[in-house]
């Protein structure tokens, strides 16, 4: 077998194999499907795929090394650049985990405002993997219908926090700043907006005939396998394994709000694909519950200028768009962590694509790899 | 199940380990040889620790703690595993035939931490390119030209 520095000596992408009849391709590092520089190793038979090797670290900051040496303060606007596209809910990890250890009571309005920003993260970011998983699979009209709605989002975000993709907007006890007066205004005209459109979703990818011969019974996940390699989100639920953090173990006020956790038990990519799609649905569900219910008060509870954690280990899990994050500290007394640990939805994710993809054909790969929904500053870290 | 279950459980099988339950969940140290005996113990019944969710090391200057946070599908339980390993020669034994996330997570700590996971299928470099000198996470690792020191 090649080494990864062997096949990079290599012109051109593709080299010959000892094995008879196999050949080694490299997807990658710069791909439109991979979404981001993902780097992998295929090993074909002809068009049957006999093994996918990623390889990683193309995007490496070493995230958990910078936190070291930031503050309890600074080192939350790092963790917006891993999973960019759940931005907030990142923020809302690593806020949680210095409040559990600080045992900060955070203000009624500041959950409800952070539950909204979530919901709304979480359907942004499913809008653009809906998009790019259509294009992925040939079809390019659905990412401008993605991301008319998600557009709106994005200029819901800009208005309250400033930013639109990495908004660090969820700071230890609260929230960076009060919500824009138009705010519940423009959520609400999202809202009718999302519902007038989804059923779009539906004529236009999901009923289609091309598209579900080349999702069903694609890249089929067992619940023990998902379970085994790590999986969490949409690729565990849509194996039928019952991990919603927000249901399992819920924070802020998700305890009190209706919802649905969505199960889908077939495995393959169709039902990955459903997860999604219903997700949005319930995500808006709760959006709903709380717009208009949002209390009067503080945005942000008091806190020192300085953030001292007490020694001891502190873990928090979320569950962001692509499945469960979990955020460990490990702190010696001072201002600064002395050890941080993010376990990103997506590093284990990809884990399983080789055990997924093995023995299936090159095409459904890629349709394998887009209901991944990878982002990969999320798994380099 | 409850933590008392967990305690009696291992204390029969290893007498030697220790157990704290000042944290949120229970913390059990243990002897870094006898966590294979122990993993496969665990993840079968009557306790089900089938899901590995977080595996990690801590550099602690003078030696280093291997960190496994397991929870159970099943029961809803969660308890942390922690085995002490030697920073010069750190080495474990891999637990992938238990739990298959391990083989990119024990992949990740070798790259970044540099221990040694006896038995990994395919113990190579993960993030870093396969020239790379060092182990970037351990304490005295320095590099002079990127890192960032506030």
């Amino acid at each position: 077998m090649y080494s990864q520095t062997e096949i990079l000596k290599e012109p051109g992408v593709i080299s010959s194999n000892s094995t008879e009849g196999e050949l080694v391709i490299n997807i990658g590092p710069q791909h439109p499907a991979t979404h981001g520089v993902l780097h992998l190793v295929v090993t074909l038979n002809g068009e049957t795929v006999k093994k996918v090797e990623p390889h990683l670290g193309y995007i490496h900051r070493s995230i958990e090394k910078m936190c070291e040496s930031l503050s309890y303060r600074q080192f939350i606007y790092v963790t917006s650049r891993m999973d960019y596209l759940s931005a907030h809910i990142n923020n809302h990890a690593c806020a949680m985990t210095v409040e559990k250890a600080m045992q900060i009571e955070v203000p009624a309005r500041a959950q409800y405002i952070r539950v909204i920003m979530d919901e709304l993260t979480r359907i942004a970011s499913h809008e653009l993997w809906w998009g790019a998983l259509a294009m992925d699979l040939g079809a390019f009209t659905p990412f401008f219908y993605a991301f008319r709605e998600r557009e709106t989002i994005n200029d819901i975000m800009e208005q309250t926090c400033g930013a639109r993709l990495t908004m660090n907007y969820m700071v230890p006890g609260g929230v960076m700043a009060d919500i824009h007066p138009s705010f519940q205004q423009k959520v609400k005209d999202f809202i009718k907006l999302f519902k007038s459109n989804i059923d779009e979703y539906d004529e236009l990818v999901t009923g289609s005939i091309i598209f579900q011969s080349r999702m069903k019974g694609v890249g089929c996940l067992s619940k023990e396998d998902a379970i085994s390699y790590g999986c969490t989100g949409p690729v565990a639920r849509g194996s039928g394994v019952n991990c919603d953090i927000r249901k399992i173990y819920p924070y802020e006020i998700y305890k009190q709000l209706q919802f649905d956790e969505i199960i889908e038990t077939a495995g393959d990519s169709f039902s990955r694909y459903l997860v999604r799609i219903k997700e949005m649905k319930e995500s808006i569900k709760i959006i709903e519950q709380l717009i208009d219910e949002i209390p009067e008060g503080d945005y942000q509870a008091k806190t020192k200028a300085v953030i001292k954690l007490p020694k001891g280990e502190f873990y928090t899990r979320v569950e962001t768009a692509r499945g469960e994050l979990g955020v460990y500290i490990v702190s010696e007394g001072g201002t600064t962590p002395y050890r941080i640990k993010f376990r990103s939805p997506g590093f284990s994710n990809l884990s399983a694509l080789d055990h997924m993809v093995r023995g299936s054909k090159i095409g459904d790969l890629m349709a394998t790899m887009g209901t991944l929904d990878l982002v990969i500053p999320d798994i380099d870290r | 199940m409850t933590n008392e279950e967990v305690k009696e459980f291992i204390s029969g099988i290893h007498p030697s380990a220790v157990f704290d339950e000042t944290g949120e969940w229970l913390n059990i140290q243990i002897d870094a040889l006898e966590w294979k005996r122990l993993a496969k113990l665990l993840r079968n019944a009557p306790f089900n620790f089938d899901y590995l969710f977080c595996l990690t090391c801590i550099d602690w200057k003078t030696f280093m703690t291997m960190v496994y946070h397991l929870s159970s599908t099943i029961h809803r339980h969660t308890i942390v595993i922690k085995a002490k390993v030697d920073r010069a020669d750190a080495r474990i034994e891999s637990v992938v035939d238990i739990w298959k996330t391990a083989e990119f997570h024990e992949r990740e700590v070798y790259d970044l931490f540099g221990v040694h996971f006896t038995n990994h299928p395919d113990l190579r470099r993960l993030i870093l390119t396969d020239d790379f000198e060092g182990y970037p996470l351990r304490k005295d690792y320095d590099d002079p030209v990127n890192m960032i020191k506030l």
